[in-house]
C-alpha cells in the first residue's frame, strides 16, 4: 500500500463525509419533496406533478443511503455496529420509512381511489419526515455522547433506550435536520415542478429556511455553552491497530470548538449552513432556481460539515465510558480493507456520477400537470 | 452463557426478513433479463408487440422490483441492528463486497430502472434498449457480490484473526472474490432466478392462452418463457450439482446433514432417495439407498469417502480442544498484548479459536469446559437434520421437474401447438409457486446449514448477536410480520389487477 494507515483513515473519513453529504442532497431533496407533498399539491394531479419530479430518481437517491450503510460496515466496522444496534429502534423506524417510500411511490397512482392514494400521500409525507428526524436526532446524540462501552472482547453494551435519545438537544438537531431537508426539497421542487406547484414550494421554502436558518444558529449557541465535548487524554495512535480500549477519553466541555481554532478555514463550513438559508429567506421567488437549488445544496453540505469537524477525530463518543468511545483513530478497517475500498470507490463513484449526471440531463425540464395527465403510462 | 429468547427471535427475525426479501430477488433476476430479451426483439425487429410485451412485463417487473428494493434495505441494515458482534468481527472482510456491491450494482440498476419506466418517450430505441440492459446487467451483479459476501460466511477464505483488533482480518480480497463456493453459489442462486421469471411469464402467459385473451403477446411471451427456462432448470440443477460438491469440499457438515448420513459410508457413497431422519436416536429409519451416487455428486470419484455425522463431530471434538489454548491465549493477550508466548500459542492453534469459542454457551471460560460439555459443544456443529434432508429432496425434486416441463413447453412451442395444449397450459398455470418454493427450501439448506456458525467454523451464530434488550427485538419482529404481511397483500393486488388488465391496448403504468 503506497498509502499510510493514518492517512488512509483520514481519506476514509472526508470519504465517508463525501458520501453523507451525496445522501443529504440527492436523497435529501426527494425526502424533504415527501414532507411538502401534503402542502404543495391540493388536488390529485398537482400531488402527481410533485411525485413525479422525484419519481424516476428517487431509487438512485436512495442507494447513497444504502452505499453510505455499506462504506460504513467496510470502512468502519466498529462504529456500524455499535451505532445501528445502539440506536436499534430509531433505526427500525427509520427502516420501516424507507421501506414505506418505493412501495408508497410505486403504488400510489396504481389504484384511481382517493382514499387510496390520499392514504399513500401521508405515508410519503411520514417517510420523509421520519428519516429527516431520526438522523438528526442521532446527530445531536453524537454530540452530547451516548452512554455505551465495550468489554474487552469489544462486545458493546449499551445503557439507553429510544426515549433517552428524544432529549431536548437532539430533538432541537432533529428540527434543524427536517427544516434543512424541507428547503432542500423546496428549492427541488421549485426548480423541477410547475406553476402552482412550484410557486407554493418556493412560498414554502422561505419559512423552512428560516427555521433552518434559527434553529440552526440555536443548536451552535447552545452546543457553545454547554458541557459537551471529549478530548483523547492519552492512545488513540493515528497508526496503530483499531482498538477503540487502547485510548483514555475525558469529558472536555467546549471541546467541538477547538477543531475551529485549529483550523480557522473550518469555520467556513457553519457559515455556509447559515448562509444558504439566509439567500433562501432573503431571494425565495429570485429568477434563477436552479442557482438556489445549488445554495440550498451547499447548506446542507455546511451543515453536515460542521458536524463532521466538530466531532474530529470522534465518531461515536461514550458518555457512560468515555475511553470506549469511537474515533477516526481506532473504529477502522485494517489498511489493507481500506486501501481496497479506496481503490475500489475511485473506480466506481466517477462512474456513478457520470451516469448520474447522463440521466438528469435526459430528464432534465420541468414537470407539468399537462405532462402527468397526457403520459398515464410513463408517470407514477 | 447466552439468552436464548434474544438468539432465537434475533435468528427468526433474519430468517424471516431473509426469505421474505427472497419472495422478489429470484422474479427481479429473471424477469430483468427476459424483459431485455423482449426488448431486444422488438429493437431489432421493429414489430411492436415485442415493445408491449416489453411494457406489459415490466410493469409488473417494476412492482416487484420496488418490494425487493424495499426489503433489501432490511438485510443491510441488519447485521448492525441485530448482529453487532458479527458486523465488528468480520466487517473488516464481509463489509468489502457488501460496500462494492451498493457502489458497483445496486447503484446501477436503481438509477437506471427510472429511466427504463420514464425515459420511453426521452430516448432513442437503441438508448432505451442500453438502459434495460444495464438494469438487467446490475441487478445480476447484485447478486454476484451479495453471493460472495455469503459465500465467505460458507467458506471464510483470505483472512486471519487479529488479537489486537480482536477481529477476522482481510488477507487477500482475491480469495475472498474467488472463493469457489461463492462463484458456485452465484450461478446456481443466478439460474434459479431464471427459472422463476421464466416460470412466472410462462404462467401467467398460460393463463391468458387459456383464457383466449392477448393470444399475440401470450404466444411469444410463452416460446420466450419455455427456451429460457429450459435453459436454465438446466443450469440450475448442473450447477446445483457443483454447489454439492464445493460444499463437500468446504461444508462436510452439511452434506452428511443433509443426507441424514450418521455414519462414513464405503467409497462410493450411496445417495438415501428415501429416509425418515431420528435425531434423537442419531439414526436412518427406512432408508432407500441409490448406490455411488452420492460418491460422484461429492467427490467426483469413486474411490472418496463421504464422511458421515459421528465422524465429522468426532473432528470437530478435536478441533475444539485444539482451540481452548488458542482462547486462554486471547485471554492473556487482551490483558497484556506483549505476551509473546501467548501470541505464538494463538498463531498456532488460530484455525481453531472459533470451535473453542462454542463453549461459550456452556462456560464464560473455555478452559474450565468439561469432558461433557466439550462433547455437547461439538454435537452442537451438526445442523438440524431433519430440515435439511427434507428441504433438499423437495428442492432438488423441483429442480426436475421444471427441467420436464420446460422440455414439454419447448417441444410443443417448436412444433407450434403451446396454446392448443389446454393440460400443458393447465400445469404451466398451477405450477406458478413452485419457483419460489424451490428458492426458499434453497436458502433453508444453506443457511440453516450453516448453523451453529455465523460464519463456518470461526464465530458461532449465538454469540454474533446484538446485546440489546429481547423486548425491542420482539416488537421490531412482530413490526416487520405484520408490516411486511400487509404489503404482500398490497403487492399481490397490485399484480393481480396489471396482470388482469393485460398488455393491451397500452400496458399502462398508472393510469385512472
Amino acid at each position: 500500500m503506497p498509502i499510510d494507515y493514518a492517512t488512509l483513515k483520514v481519506i476514509w473519513w472526508l470519504l465517508l463525509g463525501t458520501l453523507l453529504v451525496g445522501f443529504a442532497i440527492m436523497d435529501g431533496f426527494d425526502l424533504g419533496a415527501a414532507i411538502l407533498l401534503p402542502f404543495v399539491g391540493r388536488t390529485d394531479a398537482e400531488r402527481r406533478v410533485a411525485i413525479n419530479t422525484v419519481g424516476p430518481v428517487w431509487e438512485g437517491n436512495q442507494v447513497w443511503l444504502i452505499l453510505g450503510g455499506g462504506a460504513i460496515f467496510a470502512a468502519w466496522p466498529a462504529l456500524y455496529a455499535a451505532s445501528f444496534s445502539g440506536f436499534y429502534l430509531a433505526m427500525l423506524l427509520v427502516l420501516a420509512a424507507l421501506i414505506l417510500r418505493p412501495v408508497g411511490f410505486k403504488f400510489r397512482s396504481k389504484m384511481p381511489s382517493a382514499t387510496w392514494r390520499s392514504t399513500w400521500d401521508w405515508l410519503l409525507f411520514a417517510g420523509g419526515l421520519v428519516p429527516a428526524l431520526v438522523f438528526g436526532v442521532a446527530m445531536g446524540n453524537l454530540l452530547e455522547g451516548v452512554p455505551f462501552g465495550f468489554d474487552s472482547e469489544l462486545r458493546a453494551h449499551y445503557e439507553f433506550g429510544l426515549f433517552d435519545l428524544l432529549n431536548p438537544f437532539a430533538l432541537l438537531c432533529g428540527l434543524v435536520s427536517v427544516a434543512m431537508l424541507a428547503t432542500h426539497g423546496a428549492r427541488y421542487l421549485a426548480l423541477k415542478a410547475d406553476g402552482v406547484v412550484a410557486a407554493r414550494a418556493a412560498e414554502l421554502s422561505r419559512w423552512t429556511a428560516l427555521g433552518w436558518l434559527l434553529l440552526f444558529a440555536a443548536g451552535g449557541c447552545w452546543l457553545a455553552h454547554s458541557g459537551y465535548g471529549y478530548r483523547i487524554s492519552a492512545g488513540a495512535l493515528a497508526g496503530a491497530a483499531s482498538d477503540p480500549l487502547a485510548k483514555t477519553v475525558v469529558t472536555a466541555p467546549g471541546a467541538w470548538l477547538g477543531n475551529y481554532q485549529l483550523w480557522p478555514v473550518a469555520r467556513g463550513l457553519p457559515v455556509l449552513g447559515l448562509i444558504a438559508p439566509l439567500v433562501l429567506v432573503l431571494l425565495p421567488r429570485a429568477r434563477a432556481p436552479g442557482t438556489l437549488f445549488v445554495c440550498s445544496a451547499l447548506g446542507v453540505a455546511g451543515v453536515i460539515g460542521t458536524m463532521g469537524v466538530s466531532l474530529f477525530p470522534f465518531l461515536l463518543p461514550s458518555s457512560s465510558e468515555p475511553s470506549s468511545s469511537l474515533t477516526v483513530w481506532d473504529a477502522s478497517s485494517s489498511a489493507r480493507t481500506l486501501w481496497i475500498m479506496l481503490l475500489a470507490t475511485a473506480v466506481f463513484l466517477p462512474i456513478v456520477l457520470a451516469y448520474t449526471a447522463w440521466v438528469y440531463r435526459v430528464l432534465r425540464g420541468r414537470v407539468t400537470v399537462a405532462h402527468v395527465e397526457a403520459n398515464p403510462d410513463s408517470t407514477y | 452463557m447466552s439468552d436464548s429468547s434474544l438468539l432465537e427471535l434475533s435468528r427468526w427475525q433474519f430468517a424471516i426478513t431473509a426469505l421474505y426479501h427472497f419472495l422478489f430477488v429470484p422474479l427481479t433476476l429473471g424477469l430483468s433479463v427476459l424483459v431485455a430479451i423482449m426488448e431486444s426483439v422488438f429493437v431489432m425487429t421493429g414489430r411492436t408487440v415485442w415493445r408491449d410485451m416489453t411494457r406489459f412485463w415490466g410493469t409488473l417487473f417494476g412492482i416487484n422490483f420496488a418490494m425487493g428494493v424495499a426489503t433489501g434495505i432490511t438485510m443491510e441494515f441488519q447485521f448492525g441492528t441485530n448482529w453487532a458482534y458479527y458486523s465488528h468481527y468480520v466487517g473488516d472482510i464481509f463489509g468489502v463486497p457488501l460496500a462494492i456491491e451498493g457502489l458497483m450494482a445496486f447503484f446501477l440498476e436503481a438509477t437506471f430502472i427510472g429511466l427504463f419506466f420514464f425515459g420511453w418517450d426521452r430516448l432513442s430505441r437503441v438508448q432505451h434498449l442500453a438502459v434495460t440492459w444495464l438494469v438487467a446487467i446490475g441487478s445480476n451483479l447484485s447478486a454476484l457480490w451479495i453471493l460472495i459476501a455469503n459465500g465467505w460466511m460458507q467458506n471464510p477464505v483470505g483472512a486471519h484473526f487479529n488479537p489486537d483488533t480482536m477481529r477476522m482480518e482481510l488477507t487477500s480480497i482475491a480469495a475472498v472474490i474467488f472463493n469457489p463456493v461463492a462463484q458456485s453459489k452465484f450461478v446456481h442462486t443466478v439460474s434459479a432466478g431464471y427459472v422463476t421469471g421464466a416460470m412466472f411469464v410462462l404462467s401467467i402467459s398460460a393463463w391468458f392462452i387459456l383464457k383466449g385473451r392477448h393470444l399475440e403477446v401470450a404466444r411469444r411471451s410463452a416460446t420466450v418463457a419455455v427456451s429460457f427456462g429450459l435453459a436454465a432448470a438446466l443450469s440450475v440443477v448442473v450447477l446445483g450439482d457443483e454447489s454439492g460438491y464445493t460444499a463437500n469440499q468446504h461444508q462436510k457438515m452439511k452434506i452428511a446433514a443433509m443426507e441424514s448420513m450418521w455414519h462414513t459410508e464405503p467409497a462410493p457413497a450411496p445417495f438415501v432417495a428415501f429416509g425418515i431422519p431420528d435425531v434423537k436416536n442419531r439414526t436412518t429409519h427406512a432408508e432407500v439407498k441409490v448406490p455411488w451416487v452420492l460418491g460422484l455428486i461429492a467427490t467426483r470419484s469413486t474411490d472418496q469417502e463421504v464422511q458421515g455425522i459421528y465422524e465429522l463431530v468426532a473432528t470437530a471434538r478435536e478441533r475444539i480442544v485444539s482451540g481452548i489454548p488458542a482462547y486462554t491465549a486471547l485471554r492473556a493477550l487482551r490483558t497484556n498484548p506483549k505476551d509473546s508466548a501467548a501470541r505464538a500459542t494463538l498463531e498456532a492453534h488460530s484455525a481453531d479459536l472459533g470451535y473453542a469459542l462454542l463453549l461459550r454457551r456452556y462456560v464464560s471460560d473455555p478452559a474450565t469446559a468439561s469432558a461433557e460439555q466439550i462433547d455437547q459443544a461439538a454435537w452442537d456443529t451438526v445442523p438440524s437434520v431433519g430440515w435439511l434432508f427434507w428441504s433438499f429432496r423437495l428442492m432438488v425434486a423441483m429442480g426436475f421437474f421444471f427441467i420436464a416441463l420446460f422440455a414439454w413447453g419447448f417441444w410443443l412451442a417448436a412444433r407450434r401447438s403451446c396454446d392448443r395444449q389446454r393440460g400443458f397450459l393447465r400445469v404451466a398455470l398451477w405450477s406458478l409457486p413452485l419457483p419460489w418454493l424451490a428458492a426458499e427450501l434453497g436458502w433453508v439448506v444453506a443457511e440453516h446449514g450453516r448453523q451453529p456458525w455465523a460464519i463456518e467454523g470461526v464465530l458461532p451464530t449465538f454469540l454474533a448477536v446484538s446485546p440489546i434488550p429481547t423486548s425491542s427485538v420482539a416488537m421490531s419482529l412482530v413490526g416487520f410480520v405484520l408490516f411486511y404481511t400487509t404489503l404482500a397483500v398490497v403487492d399481490v393486488m397490485l399484480l393481480r389487477k396489471y396482470i388482469r388488465l393485460g398488455p393491451s391496448p397500452v400496458a399502462g403504468l398508472a393510469q385512472h
